[in-house]
């Protein structure tokens, strides 16, 4: 399938089957690694995003600033909340390895409702923003949060959707190495999601009402 | 627990412990940054430099007790990504902020047009 099979297609001695077990580890380490790479392209993505940020964070063409805009209390709660699904993963992880395919369904309803909860506190920021005129197009302040935030947001969303694909495939399949695999990659991009999201509220809110 | 279908992957390993850990300690965490933000207890400069230093340790204990980073020989190509990503980050970041500054010191700006505030200080 991949380039790194071919020199052992190409090979002139039948290739000794390894047993489907080892196919399967083997296969899980590379994808483990290259979904690490994904990630850590992902990283330089957001740091684009922190870096704008930080050179037009304060440039508010004489609009409302963050000290003006932004309500702790509100994104404390939603850090709690992202954080609380973060964990919920977790219980995932663990379900999974422990071969539980019924526990493993509900702790990813549970992580998947309270994530819900995450995006609709992040929709309504966002609406209550541009209801108050401190839509993106307001000041380089504003474009730079929305373009921030929203992608932060856009992620949660399709951690989401993946959530529900393996949920269906966890039901249809049960714990095959396939399904463990996915949801090793899809544990290792929810909890990447927390950890820019520390960099979110450090930078843009907290930094920002200062 | 070695299961041939689990061990290479990012939770192999993983239990209870990490998880309460790292919850316990992500709230103390960002609880103090948000404390000291509001209560203004610090001065501003100050304030500043404490909530990076939380959100350092914090990103540190998300990656051990949640993404199960631990430096096994097994996983010195995905701490190597990781290490060029941190420098990635921060010649974008730093190099940013950098240049900017200097944009902003080096362009005398004797009257500033209206709306017009460039000033690159987010930190």
């Amino acid at each position: 399938m991949t380039i790194l099979d071919l020199p052992e297609a190409h090979s002139v001695h039948a290739p000794q089957h390894p047993s489907a077990a080892a196919d399967d580890a083997e296969l899980t380490e590379k994808t483990v690694f290259g979904f690490w790479l994904y990630l850590m392209s992902d990283v330089v993505l957001f740091a684009t995003l922190f870096a704008v940020f930080a050179v037009v964070g304060r440039s508010y063409a004489g609009g409302p600033t963050g000290q003006e805009l932004f309500d702790l209390p509100y994104v404390l709660v939603e850090t709690a909340v992202l954080l609380a699904s973060s964990v919920a993963f977790g219980f995932v992880t663990l379900a999974a390895q422990d071969d539980r395919r019924q526990a493993t369904l509900l702790w990813m309803a549970v992580t998947f409702a309270i994530g819900a909860v995450f995006i609709v506190m992040e929709v309504y920021e966002f609406h209550h923003l541009i209801e108050e005129g401190a839509g993106p197009s307001r000041s380089a302040f504003l474009s730079a949060y929305f373009t921030l935030v929203g992608t932060h947001g856009l992620h949660v969303a399709s951690g989401l959707l993946w959530m529900i694909v393996t949920g269906f495939q966890l039901a249809r399949d049960g714990l095959t190495a396939t399904v463990h695999r996915r949801l090793g990659l899809l544990g290792l991009f929810w909890h990447f999601l927390d950890v820019i999201w520390i960099v979110v509220f450090t930078e843009v809110y907290l930094i920002g009402v200062l | 627990m070695a299961d041939r279908r689990t061990e290479h992957l990012p939770g192999a390993g993983a239990s209870l412990h990490h998880y309460v850990r790292g919850l316990v300690l992500s709230v103390l965490l960002t609880g103090a940054a948000f404390a000291l933000v509001m209560t203004h207890a610090l001065p501003r400069n100050a304030t500043i430099f404490v909530i990076l230093a939380l959100a350092a340790i914090q990103i540190f204990v998300h990656l051990v007790d949640f993404l199960h980073i631990d430096g096994s020989l097994e996983q010195r190509w995905n701490v190597y990504a990781a290490l060029f990503a941190l420098l990635v980050v921060g010649i974008l970041v730093g190099g940013s902020i950098w240049i900017m500054f200097s944009a902003h010191a080096n362009m005398n700006i004797g009257t500033p047009m209206p709306g017009m505030t460039m000033t690159p200080e987010a930190f």
